[in-house]
C-alpha cells in the first residue's frame, strides 16, 4: 500500500505504471478516475491528479474530454525501457559497487549470478 | 486563488489568559485542510470564532469577504459539526435530517439516508437512545450531506470505531470529488487523515506553527540514525528535534529537506535516513518537554 517513505503522488504513479506493465491495465483501456483513486486509497483527489499528471506528461496516459483517461499506445514498452534503466542503476551499479567493497573479482561475481540463476 | 476565509491578527482573550494570539492565515475555495494541534492548543476556539459563535478579543475574521457575526447568508454556507454535538433528546434521527434540509441550502436528502444505511443507523430511534457512536455518526452524515461550501468537521470521531472512520474518509473523498468544497478537518488522529489533507495549519499554544501545503511538509524533516560521531557532524547547523541515545548508536529528528543530495551523502556515511511522518513532526514540534536547539559547530 501507500507509506510515508516517499511523495504519495509518485507512488500512485508507480501503482499505475505497474498496472499497465502487469497487464492488468491494457493499452487503449480507461483508468479509474481521479476520485475513485482518492476514494480507494483514502487519499486527496488534489494528490492523485498529481500522480496521473506526471505520467500525462510522459505520454503514458493521455485525456479524452469528458470521458476519462486512458493508457496510450506504446506505454507498456515505454515503461518496460525505462523500469530497465532503473534496474541497472538500483541493482546493478550498486551491486558492483557493493562487491568492490567485499573484494569479489569481476569472475567470482558472474559466477554468483550463475548460481542464483541455478537457485531461481 | 479564492480565500474564502481571512484570518488576520486573530487574538482571543479570556480573564486575562491569551489562550488565541495573533493568528493569521487564509483558506482557499476548494481544498481539504487539516487543523492540527494537541488538546487546549486552541483550535476549537479559532472554529468557533470563524463560525461567529465567539467574538475575538482583537483581529479580523472575512468569510465569503465579509464579517461572518449575525449575517445570514454567510452563516447559511457553512456547516459546523462539533465534538459533542447536542440534538433535542426526543428528536428522532429522521427528524434531525429533515431540520437539518430546511437549514442547509445544499442539502441532499436522498444522500443523507444512503449514509445512514452506510453506517446502519436506526433512522426512527430517539436521540437521547442512540450510543456515543451512533451520535457521532449522525454529526458525520450531517456534515456530508449538508455539502455547505465551508463544512468543518471538529474532532468528529468520538465512540466512533475504525471501519466507521474508514467509511467517513471514503464517503468524504468521494463526496469531494464529485462536489467540490472547502473541507477543515480537526483532529489529533493525524496519521489516519493526513493523506487526505491538501493544506496543513498547525496550533500549538495558541499560535500558528505551521500553514503549509501538506506534500511540501513530507519533506521538511528526517530521522538520521548512526554512530554518534558520524552523526553529529552530519546535522551540524541543523535545528534538532529529537535525540536518542541506543547503545553506541544515536537516532535524532532534524528539520531540513530531504532530498536526493542529503540521501547520498547519508549513505556515503553509512547512515540511515527515513522520512518523518507528518504526525511525528506535529509531535515533535508541539512537544514542549523538549529542548529544540540548532546543533552548533
Amino acid at each position: 500500500m501507500i507509506d510515508d517513505s516517499r511523495p504519495i503522488y509518485v507512488q500512485i504513479a508507480e501503482r499505475i505504471e505497474n498496472d499497465i506493465i502487469e497487464g492488468g491495465l491494457p493499452e487503449e483501456s480507461q483508468v479509474p478516475s481521479t476520485n475513485q483513486f482518492a476514494a480507494f486509497y483514502q487519499i486527496n483527489p488534489a494528490t492523485v491528479g498529481k500522480g496521473v499528471n506526471l505520467l500525462v506528461d510522459q505520454g503514458i496516459l493521455y485525456k479524452k474530454r469528458g470521458v476519462g483517461m486512458f493508457v496510450s499506445t506504446g506505454a507498456r514498452n515505454q515503461l518496460m525501457e525505462k523500469r530497465r534503466n532503473q534496474f541497472f542503476e538500483q541493482y546493478v551499479v550498486t551491486m558492483i559497487q557493493e562487491a568492490e567493497k567485499l573484494g569479489i573479482t569481476r569472475e567470482q561475481l558472474t559466477e554468483m549470478i550463475r548460481k542464483g540463476d541455478e537457485i531461481k | 486563488m479564492n480565500k474564502i476565509i481571512e484570518v488576520k491578527g486573530l487574538t482571543k482573550s479570556y480573564k486575562g489568559v491569551t489562550t488565541i494570539s495573533d493568528v493569521n492565515f487564509s483558506i482557499e475555495a476548494g481544498k481539504i485542510y487539516g487543523l492540527l494541534g494537541r488538546n487546549g492548543a486552541g483550535k476549537t476556539t479559532i472554529m468557533n470564532m470563524i463560525t461567529a459563535q465567539l467574538f475575538p478579543t482583537s483581529g479580523e475574521i472575512k468569510v465569503f469577504g465579509v464579517a461572518p457575526y449575525e449575517n445570514a447568508s454567510v452563516l447559511s454556507k457553512i456547516c459546523f459539526i462539533k465534538e459533542s454535538q447536542k440534538y433535542p433528546d426526543h428528536f428522532r434521527i429522521s427528524d434531525v435530517l429533515g431540520f437539518c434540509s430546511s437549514l442547509f441550502p445544499n442539502w441532499d436528502q436522498e444522500y443523507a439516508y444512503s449514509l445512514i444505511e452506510d453506517f446502519r443507523l436506526p433512522v426512527n430511534r430517539r436521540i437521547q437512545k442512540l450510543s456515543r457512536g451512533m451520535l457521532s455518526s449522525v454529526g458525520i452524515i450531517i456534515g456530508l450531506a449538508s455539502r455547505a461550501p465551508i463544512t468543518i468537521f471538529d474532532e468528529p470521531y468520538l465512540g466512533l470505531d475504525a471501519v466507521a472512520r474508514s467509511i467517513f474518509y471514503s464517503r468524504l473523498l468521494e463526496d469531494y470529488g464529485t462536489h467540490p468544497r472547502t473541507i477543515i478537518l480537526s483532529t489529533h488522529l493525524i496519521d489516519e487523515v493526513s493523506r487526505m489533507l491538501e493544506h496543513v495549519l498547525v496550533i500549538d499554544n495558541g499560535k500558528l506553527i505551521i500553514d503549509e501545503e501538506a506534500d511540501a511538509i513530507r519533506g521538511k524533516a528526517f530521522n538520521i540514525v548512526g554512530p554518534s560521531k558520524k552523526v553529529d557532524s552530519f546535522i551540524i547547523g541543523k535545528e534538532t528535534l529529537k535525540r536518542e541515545i541506543i547503545g553506541s548508536l544515536v537516532s535524532t529528528t532534524v528539520m531540513g529537506d530531504l532530498n536526493q543530495k542529503i540521501h547520498m551523502q547519508a549513505e556515503e556515511l553509512g547512515l540511515e535516513i527515513t522520512p518523518v511522518s507528518l504526525q511525528e513532526l506535529v509531535v515533535h514540534l508541539t512537544n514542549t518537554n523538549l529542548q529544540r536547539k540548532v546543533a552548533n559547530n
